[in-house]
């Protein structure tokens, strides 16, 4: 079994690990015919995004473990997703790292969006961690049945 | 000090690994205190009654068992990170009261208290004068 290293580009360490091992992390793998969306904000800047389409909806999740969904802002504007927050550090007085790997800081990324989303129904939960952001296509992106007319 | 045990695997934590699935290494932090040592790990996506917290003859084991999160009907348009089950290990080489050893998950980080056994708090020692 490979233990395979976290990689969210939060660390600037993490800039040198990750191309090797975004060849062996990746979930989906290669989707054939999926529409890559254009990443505006450089595909390693923090916190890394899986972003999906399922029936009426795009979905985007982040992992930002140790924040609390005050220190997390996410905002859909002109078509692009904004998610924005900072995490602290809570060290004590008298304490001392023996290690340190976990990164402290603000961040913004922004993600154009490749589906016209209802801004105003967006919504966004955070649970253990991990952020979801749940994006209602616009009607006029919505699949539409046109119906043939005889002649 | 806690030196990671990932990097020499040993017979004892080879054989942990009883979960399918893709394992991830997670970052962590070490903070020593006067009284404890504190090891901080992001286990994003892990539900708190499925990690485990080993502590065996020096040997601090953590795991966490993260649930799928997506479908093959999900059509993705980006992918940037894996998901996976978390699994590290550390070396103490402190004195620790293994009794005493408590762990809380808040936000998807975990925090494991190690308390110094008594032997191992420093301690002033006063000079008599004669």
């Amino acid at each position: 079994m490979m233990l395979l290293r976290r990689t969210n580009g939060f660390h600037p360490l993490d800039q040198l690990r990750t191309q090797m091992d975004r060849l062996v992390s990746d979930f989906f793998g290669p989707m054939p015919g999926a529409y890559a969306p254009r990443v505006i904000a450089g595909p390693r800047s923090f916190p890394a995004l899986n972003v999906w389409e399922f029936g009426d909806h795009l979905y985007a999740e982040a992992e930002l473990p140790g924040m609390s969904s005050d220190d997390i802002d996410v905002s859909v504007v002109g078509g692009d997703l904004t998610i924005r927050g900072h995490r602290g550090e809570q060290l004590e007085d008298g304490s001392s790292y023996h290690r340190r790997e976990r990164g402290t800081g603000e961040f913004t990324r922004v993600l154009r969006l490749p589906i016209e989303v209802d801004a105003d129904r967006v919504e966004a939960s955070l649970k253990d961690g991990v952020l979801l952001v749940k994006l209602p296509k616009a009607e006029s992106a919505k699949p539409k049945k046109i119906k043939v007319a005889a002649g | 000090m806690a030196t990671d045990a990932n990097a020499t695997p040993t017979a004892e934590n080879e054989a942990e690994r009883t979960r399918t699935g893709q394992w991830f290494r997670p970052p962590v932090d070490i903070v020593e205190k006067a009284d404890e040592l504190l090891l901080i790990a992001d286990l994003p996506g892990a539900a708190s009654e499925s990690i485990d917290i080993d502590f065996n003859d020096g040997l601090l084991t953590i795991e966490g068992a993260v649930a799928g999160r997506y479908d093959e009907k999900m059509n993705a348009l980006l992918a940037e990170y894996g998901v996976g089950n978390f699994h590290r290990a550390f070396r103490v080489s402190e004195q620790i009261d293994s009794n005493r050893i408590h762990a809380e998950f808040t936000n998807g980080v975990l925090t494991v208290h190690l308390p110094k056994a008594e032997a191992a708090k420093p301690r002033k020692i006063q000079v008599q004068a004669s």
